[in-house]
């Protein structure tokens, strides 16, 4: 049993700041580090894993600091988002090297059951210059859990599987989670972080904006209004029409159309065409305004 | 071998790179070959051909592509992640990487220049260049697999090492000459060999100690640095 730790780590670079008074405990189990692109997830994860020192702060794994440290990594296993392989060795030789360079007692074995584990036995002797992106993503997995680490860390990890791929990934993950190993995979897609993990890190802009159970958060962004943008024939009466209907808690009227508010995302969308077809009007246009990941982290961060 | 040594060596011959290491002996091998079958006097082919050529570009331009070859392209890439994410000792990393990068600079530059010193003088100075080379190569290397660590434009300050303060400066501005690993590797052929063809200009101890600062400062160095190794994140 492992546990990551950071205590008020900050990170900057010049002047920009990447990471900003981050403090969290990640324990057994899958955590999910969810956050838009560019949120600094990947710098959260390269302080974890050694592989950056933060300006301030402190990073430990079982208390050991992770910078400048390279014992960590008998305990560690690193996915990295960038998925440079040695690309001239097939996979086994890969997980193979991997082994050996972990010092493990019996390398073969280690790399058989690695790549047993992520469904690449039969690929194994192809150099992985010839594989697929979801096949080099599953051997640098194989690669990084060959020495079964109690840690393992993985960057945007679900990048370029296919459904399957991803399903049986997820599954693999889990099953790690619930043996006791502290699993942390950063995502910026909700809904892998929503079926794999129930806690979750999420970081915007740079700050820890929300920490714990998914549904607890996932309840939170629901709770704000939704926001359509709506033409139609006459933009006006709708206007009144729509103002009446429980589901909406607010409408503007611009230039080009309406902004409405929906407290309730289906009632709305079921309303909205009754509504238009006993007035005798006729929808343009409906557009959820605010879908983007991004509009639900900063409302997050509102929160 | 480590496995460290072993995915440097597959990576450096796996790589196309590794061609560019074929021209330069073969073109002073062939050098050397056209004068003596031509009956020109090694008193006047030898000096260009085995210092100008085989020195002062053959030796430390394959060093160049050697030892950035084996760690500047992984650092480039990518892959080295996979090798520091591992309980080794930062120290092993480097030295198995040196080991790789000196051996295959040394004999890639001491066959050449032993060829050359065979048909220009005697084996005795065809051994003394292929022993002065193999110092030159782990000093070259040391210092270039240094530069892969400290820029990412590696072989662009090599090259800046090679052919403006060894090469430029080196003809110019005689104290220059201390730091030039060229100048050691000449002083070490001719100690070993005396002959007409090659003039030390740098004593026989500056030419050692230098030698030595430049192998195990730079691996030293170089093993501090891959310690504090950082990846950037998304923001930078």
């Amino acid at each position: 049993m492992s546990v990551v730790d950071l205590q008020n780590v900050s990170r900057w670079y010049g002047n920009v700041v990447a990471v900003n008074d981050v403090s969290m405990t990640l324990e057994p189990g899958v955590t999910g580090l969810l956050g838009p692109n560019g949120a600094g997830k990947t710098t959260v994860l390269h302080m974890m894993a050694g592989f950056l020192a933060p300006s301030r702060g402190a990073v430990t794994i079982d208390g050991s600091p992770t910078w400048r440290n390279p014992g960590i990594y008998r305990n560690l296993g690193l996915v990295a988002e960038r998925e440079a392989v040695h690309g001239f060795l097939t996979a086994r030789e890969f997980v193979v090297a991997c082994a050996k360079m972990q010092k493990l007692p019996d390398p073969a074995a280690a790399a058989d059951h690695a790549l047993r584990l992520v469904e690449m036995t039969d690929a194994q002797d192809r150099r992985i210059e010839t594989f697929s992106k979801g096949m080099r993503q599953r051997t640098r997995v194989a690669a990084s859990l060959v020495h079964e680490p109690q840690v393992l860390l993985l960057d945007e990890p679900f990048n370029g599987m296919d459904p399957r791929q991803r399903m049986h990934m997820m599954e693999l993950l889990h099953t790690l989670g619930d043996r006791g190993h502290t699993i942390l995979f950063s995502s910026h897609i909700l809904e892998e972080v929503e079926q794999l993990s129930g806690l979750v890190q999420v970081i915007v802009a740079g700050r820890l904006a929300a920490s714990g159970d998914f549904r607890r958060i996932r309840r939170l962004m629901t709770n704000r209004p939704h926001v359509f943008a709506v033409q139609s024939s006459d933009d006006r009466r709708l206007a009144v029409a729509l103002i009446g209907e429980k589901s909406v808690s607010g409408v503007e009227i611009e230039a080009t159309g309406l902004t409405v508010r929906a407290s309730d995302y289906g009632s709305f969308t079921r309303a909205l065409p009754r509504i238009a077809l006993g007035e005798g009007i006729r929808l343009r246009k409906l557009l959820p305004s605010d879908e983007s990941l991004e509009s639900v982290f900063s409302y997050l961060l509102e929160a | 071998m480590s496995t460290v040594a072993y995915i440097t060596a597959r990576g450096l011959f796996g790589r196309r790179r590794v061609l560019l290491l074929l021209p330069l002996p073969l073109l002073l091998i062939g050098l050397a070959l056209i004068c003596e079958s031509n009956d020109v006097s090694p008193l006047d082919w030898g000096q260009p051909v085995i210092v100008g050529l085989g020195l002062a570009v053959v030796l430390p331009v394959i060093a160049l592509i050697v030892g950035t070859g084996v760690l500047g392209s992984e650092v480039d890439d990518g892959t080295i992640v996979h090798i520091l994410t591992k309980p080794l000792p930062r120290r092993d990393i480097i030295l198995a990487k040196l080991m790789v990068a000196a051996g295959v600079s040394a004999v890639t530059a001491a066959v050449p220049l032993f060829v050359a010193g065979v048909l220009a003088d005697s084996a005795r100075l065809g051994l003394a260049l292929a022993a002065a080379a193999a110092i030159g190569a782990l000093a070259y290397t040391a210092l270039f697999l240094l530069l892969s660590l400290l820029t990412r434009r590696p072989v662009l300050f090599g090259l800046a090492y090679i052919l403006v303060w060894e090469g430029l400066l080196g003809n110019l501005v005689s104290g220059t000459r201390s730091f030039s690993i060229e100048q050691y590797v000449i002083t070490f052929a001719d100690r070993i060999a005396p002959t007409d063809l090659l003039t030390g200009q740098v004593s026989v101890p500056v030419s050692i100690v230098m030698s030595a600062i430049f192998a195990l400062g730079g691996t030293l160095y170089a093993i501090n640095r891959l310690g504090s190794f950082s990846m950037a994140g998304e923001t930078s």
